[in-house]
């Protein structure tokens, strides 16, 4: 169907060679002057352009000491070379983030260093052109800011960080990326990724309200707008309609009605993304980390809890409190935000959930870190939370788990192929390469432990892998939400299923007063 | 030739400790806003001290990473720090104890940083991936620590040179009283690339000395959601006036 081959799944373990310009050709679209100029930017390549690059580059410098001292403290040792997943898929030399960062520090070099300025040549500094713009505008959209490679780099290099500057600058000089930049708009101007109206998200929401009555005969709410309720929930608008996203809301919503806790969704922050972080605009991450704490206040919440969304969850773990707080006007007594992994685990740990595992033995789990949540932010009290809770949830729904090869999970997990704003159509031979490794290591575990599903906490880990996992073979629903599996185990008190369980409802009273 | 190798260490030593203050000063004065942490991070500052140390002294994301790279980079390092700790004596008068003991040890410790330095670059032209990031700078680098090297092991086990009078040479050094200095070749060589390492630092990737401490994925305590953190540009962004505050 498309003009390009799914890689093979490689033996293991090897080293990819390099081929030169494998990716060369394109990038995404590039933004349309309309989207960018919403978002504060030039829309088009000004006159100036090289002085603009370089002026923002420039101030970036001073702005961001991760870049200041990640442009001059690598020293090229190669340990990163063979850790990107988009290098692994594509071997595109230019795909090793070390070669990545170099795109940007070769003109770092020419125009800030001594050493660039008198002896490019001698340091590999290169005149800045509109062909290493170019260059810049293909490669650093061949990044998913997943940090993979800064796990293994001896001075804690961020290829994120240099990613995230790079898109910066060329979008002040007209060469913003398309599809980041029209879904920011639709944040703006309608509220969700999607834009999605608030009318057509009520009745979804009702719908879905409708179908728990008729599954489960207990009336589990999915409020919208409401004033008043204990939690605003945050959730990628993903979960309103995709599968297998909704089943993960579904999940939710049946978690914090078992729990007691009212919540709602605000129509007009209706969306947990925050796509300013992968376009690398502080700016923009504040404003639309802004709503938030708008919808908090108008819908007078006591909390503020967030569905399984990874660079969300990144952003409002690490974040939102310096960028929309203090939220003094919530409820200290949970952390803030919380995710609703914290939820559910919390409330298993206090024995208040009643699972029923045989819902789930039809399955084999295992878990994909999101890269998002594993490397950039955390769950829990405890260092390493973001790994232990939602493997620790898995297994409270599911009876069998396998973990795929330790060098792909928990801080070494790879990126799906679809993170860090390159989840459009337009990449999706890079989308299909670079799920490589992680198609691989699921790969394994199929064969050498049976499994039968892949579960994410991540909405654009789920759409990635829904529209990947074909070309390597595997059935699209395979992956899963998390929040699946427990909406599937979860016995709610008065459910259907409780009836199934416990006999009749006679039975059922005598019980839950002993 | 005495007064141009006691010139040419002055302005060395300025240039480092000068070129290396001015980078530290700017490392510290650009903020850092937002945490980026590389998680699992460390809960408090101990936790980071404890993970820059293993960085620093282990290189511990190295060893993950690559098991020869960490072999033949630690080897240099190491070696390289113990041949420091060496020629402190040749600016101490009275060699305390613990270096006089050093000694016996830390005199192979030329051949090991060579073989450190050797596989370093041997990878760097053998290995494909390798070699496309390298400039010819990172090849020099490496020659020139290795020459370095090597001119230490000929002064040490093959054509001595005389000691007493480098020592007196370098402790002129450090009170602008210059002395006269031995000139065999090896030594001239030798002291020369120092120098020229001394003036190259602060403008090389030499930096990820002081590089490595300002890393924020590495030295940021996680606990974003206890603490705001707020860089000084962003204040304006942040200002009350910008913000919706509950009734």
């Amino acid at each position: 169907m498309e003009d390009f081959e799914t890689p093979k799944f490689r033996e293991y373990p090897a080293v990819p060679l390099i081929k030169q310009d494998e990716m060369a050709a394109g990038g995404p679209f590039v933004s349309r002057a309309e989207f960018d100029t919403d978002l504060g930017y030039p829309g088009e390549l000004p006159e100036d352009w090289k002085e603009k690059t370089l002026d923002k580059m420039g101030d970036l410098l001073g702005r961001y000491r991760s870049l200041q001292v990640f442009m001059d403290s690598c020293i090229k040792c190669g340990a990163c070379t063979d850790k990107c997943h988009y290098f692994i898929g594509t071997n595109d030399p230019k795909n090793m983030p070390v070669a990545r960062q170099d795109l940007m520090r070769k003109v770092y070099r020419r125009y800030f260093t001594f050493a660039g300025k008198y002896f490019p040549k001698l340091v590999g500094a290169v005149d800045l052109t509109e062909d290493v713009l170019d260059e810049w505008y293909n490669y650093y959209h061949q990044c998913s800011e997943c940090r993979r490679c800064s796990v293994f780099c001896p001075m804690g290099i961020d290829t994120a960080e240099v990613t995230m500057a790079a898109r910066e600058i060329l979008a002040h000089v007209g060469k913003a990326q398309k599809y980041s930049n029209q879904i920011i708009q639709k944040v703006y101007k309608i509220g969700n990724n999607l834009g999605l109206p608030g009318k057509a998200l009520k009745g979804i929401l009702e719908d879905l309200e409708e179908e728990m009555e008729d599954e489960c005969g207990v009336p589990v709410k999915f409020n919208m707008d409401e004033v008043g309720c204990e939690a605003l929930l945050m959730t990628p608008s993903a979960d309103f309609f995709a599968e297998p996203h909704i089943d993960g809301l579904i999940g939710y919503g049946k978690v914090l009605h078992e729990l007691g806790i009212t919540w709602t969704v605000s129509s007009k922050a209706s969306e947990a993304a925050n796509f300013g972080l992968f376009i690398g605009s502080y700016d923009n991450i504040q404003k639309i980390s802004m709503r938030i704490r708008e919808a908090a206040i108008e819908l007078k919440v006591k909390r503020i809890i967030f569905g399984e969304c990874g660079h969300a969850w990144r952003v409002a773990y690490s974040f939102l409190n310096t960028l929309a707080g203090p939220f003094d006007f919530l409820d200290q007594n949970y952390p803030i935000p919380q995710h609703i992994l914290e939820v559910t685990y919390g409330a298993l740990q206090d024995g208040k959930l009643r699972m029923n595992k045989e819902e789930n033995d039809h399955l084999t789990m295992t878990f994909h870190d999101s890269c998002n949540v594993a490397r950039a932010s955390r769950m829990g009290d405890k260092s390493g939370g973001q790994f232990d809770i939602p493997r620790a949830v898995i297994q409270a729904a599911c009876n069998n788990y396998v973990d795929m090869d330790s060098d792909t999970i928990k801080d070494a997990t790879f990126c799906c192929g679809g993170g860090g704003g390159l989840l459009t159509d337009d990449l999706m031979e890079l989308r299909v390469r670079g799920a490589l490794p992680r198609m691989e290591a699921l790969k394994q575990v199929t064969e050498e432990s049976g499994v039968t599903n892949i579960a994410a906490i991540c909405a654009i880990c789920k759409s990635q892998f829904t529209k990947t996992l074909p070309y390597y073979g595997f059935e699209m629903d395979a992956i899963m939400s998390v929040h699946q599996l427990v909406s599937e185990a979860l016995v709610m008190t008065g459910s259907e299923q409780e009836k199934d369980l416990d006999g009749t409802e006679e039975d059922d009273k005598t019980e839950s007063e002993d | 030739m005495s007064a141009f190798y006691a010139l040419l260490f002055t302005v060395a030593f300025l240039v480092l400790i000068i070129g290396l203050t001015k980078k530290i000063i700017q490392y510290s004065r650009v903020p850092a806003p937002l945490k980026i942490p590389l998680t699992p991070a460390p809960l408090t500052k101990g936790g980071v001290a404890i993970r820059l140390a293993k960085e620093a002294i282990l290189f511990a994301a190295l060893f993950r990473s690559n098991k020869w790279t960490w072999l033949f980079g630690w080897l240099f390092h190491m070696s390289l720090f113990v041949l420091l700790l060496n020629h402190l004596r040749f600016f101490i008068k009275d060699v305390p104890l613990p270096l006089v003991l050093l000694q016996n040890v830390g005199e192979y410790a030329a051949f090991t940083m060579f073989i450190g330095l050797a596989g370093l670059l041997i990878r760097r032209i053998f290995v494909a991936r390798v070699k496309y990031i390298s400039s010819p700078s990172d090849y020099l680098w490496l020659i020139l620590l290795m020459v370095i090297g090597l001119t230490g092991i000929v002064m040490r086990f093959i054509s001595h040179t005389d000691i007493i009078a480098v020592k007196e040479f370098s402790l002129g050094l450090l009170i602008f009283d210059w002395q006269a200095l031995p000139t065999d070749f090896p030594l001239m060589l030798h002291l020369f690339l120092v120098a020229i390492l001394m003036i190259l630092l602060p403008f090389s990737k030499l930096l990820h000395i002081p590089g490595l401490f300002f890393a924020p994925t590495r030295n940021q305590v996680d606990n974003p959601r206890e603490e705001r953190h707020i860089a000084p540009w962003a204040a304006e962004l942040d200002a009350e006036k910008n913000k919706v505050q509950p009734k």
